[in-house]
C-alpha cells in the first residue's frame, strides 16, 4: 500500500472506523448507526450550504 | 421551392413530395408519434443551452449530480457483472470497481435526498408538475429497492446477514411468498435487470417531465401577486440566464 494511501486511510478511519462493529445511538425506539447520523447531518449540512452559497453563472455572477 | 438540397446536392424528398402535390402522410402512426413528439418536445427545448434566472442556485445541482452518479453506477456494475463475484472479492481491480460501484450508489442516494428536500421546500409539484413530483418519489422507491437488493448480492457474510435480518420483516408484509431475500439468484436478478430498467426508465420519463414542463418557479415574494408560471400551469420562465 502506497504511503498516500495509508495516511488517507488514518486520516479518515480516525474519523469512522468501519473495521469493527458499529456504534449505535438509541433514542427510544430510534436505533441508528454513527455512520448513518454522520450521513444524515452531512445531507443537511450540504442543503443548508447549497441555499446559502451564492451560485457564480456563466456571466461572473451576473443575473 | 427548394428542390434540391445544398448539402447533399440531392433532391429533398419532402420538396419532391410537395411539388408532386404529395402531401405527408399525416395519418401514418409513426407521422403522428413524430409529430407530437417533436411539437412537446423541440430539440431546443429537450437540451436547452438557457435557463431561467432563478435556476443560478446550488440547489438545482443536485438532480443533475444524481445522474451523473447513476451513469456511473450502471457502467460499474456492467463491468462488475462481466467478471462476477470472484474476481470483485478478490482482485484489486475488481474490489477497485465494486468500491466504485459503492461508492456512486452512496453519492447517488445522497444528491437524490437533497434534491427532494430541495423540491419538497419548493412545492416543485406547483404547475401541472405533478406527475414530474410522482416520476421522482417512485424513483427514489424503486432505488431503495435497488440499493437492498445490491446489498444482498455481495456473496458475502454481510449479504447473508442482511438477508437473514430482512426476511422477517418481508415475510410479516406477505410479499416473502413472491420475493425470498434468501434466494440469491432471485435478488441478483432484480438487481441487476429488473430495477436497473425500472430505475432508467422512471428517470428517463422524469427528466422528460422536467423539460416539458421546465423547472418549477420560486413562490411569489411578500407583496408580489401570485400568478406566475408555477400557478398559471405555464410551460416554462423566462429564460434569461446564460
Amino acid at each position: 500500500m502506497s504511503s498516500a494511501a495509508i495516511v488517507l486511510g488514518t486520516l479518515f478511519g480516525s474519523l469512522i472506523d468501519l473495521n469493527k462493529p458499529g456504534n449505535y445511538i438509541h433514542w427510544g425506539f430510534i436505533q441508528m448507526s454513527y455512520g448513518n447520523l454522520l450521513v444524515i447531518l452531512l445531507m443537511v449540512i450540504v442543503f443548508f450550504a447549497a441555499i446559502l452559497i451564492p451560485f457564480r453563472s456563466h456571466k461572473g455572477g451576473e443575473r | 421551392m427548394t428542390i434540391v438540397d445544398p448539402k447533399t446536392e440531392r433532391p429533398d424528398q419532402a420538396d419532391l413530395d410537395k411539388a408532386a402535390g404529395r402531401p405527408e402522410d399525416a395519418d401514418q402512426w409513426t407521422a403522428k408519434i413524430r409529430n407530437t413528439a417533436v411539437e412537446a418536445l423541440p430539440p431546443q427545448k429537450l437540451l436547452p443551452d438557457r435557463q431561467p434566472a432563478y435556476v443560478a442556485s446550488w440547489i438545482y445541482v443536485f438532480g443533475v449530480t444524481t445522474i451523473a452518479a447513476l451513469v456511473v453506477v450502471i457502467g460499474t456494475g456492467l463491468v462488475l457483472s462481466i467478471f462476477g463475484p470472484n474476481w470483485w472479492h478478490v482482485s484489486s481491480t475488481g474490489l477497485f470497481v465494486n468500491s466504485l460501484h459503492l461508492w456512486s450508489v452512496e453519492i447517488f442516494m445522497f444528491a437524490m435526498v437533497v434534491h427532494l428536500w430541495g423540491k419538497f421546500f419548493m412545492a416543485a409539484w406547483r404547475g401541472k408538475r405533478k406527475a414530474t413530483w410522482i416520476t421522482g418519489v417512485v424513483s427514489f422507491l424503486v432505488s431503495v429497492g435497488a440499493a437492498f437488493t445490491g446489498y444482498l448480492s455481495q456473496q458475502n457474510f454481510d449479504s447473508q446477514w442482511i438477508s437473514t435480518q430482512a426476511k422477517d420483516g418481508i415475510n410479516s408484509t406477505g410479499a416473502g411468498a413472491i420475493f425470498n431475500v434468501t434466494n440469491f439468484g432471485q435478488m441478483i436478478m432484480w438487481h441487476i435487470v429488473l430495477l436497473p430498467l425500472c430505475i432508467v426508465a422512471i428517470v428517463g420519463i422524469h427528466v422528460l417531465m422536467v423539460r416539458l414542463r421546465g423547472v418549477v418557479t420560486p413562490f411569489p415574494a411578500k407583496g408580489e401577486t401570485p400568478g406566475g408560471d408555477a400557478e398559471a400551469g405555464a410551460t416554462s420562465g423566462a429564460e434569461v440566464q446564460a
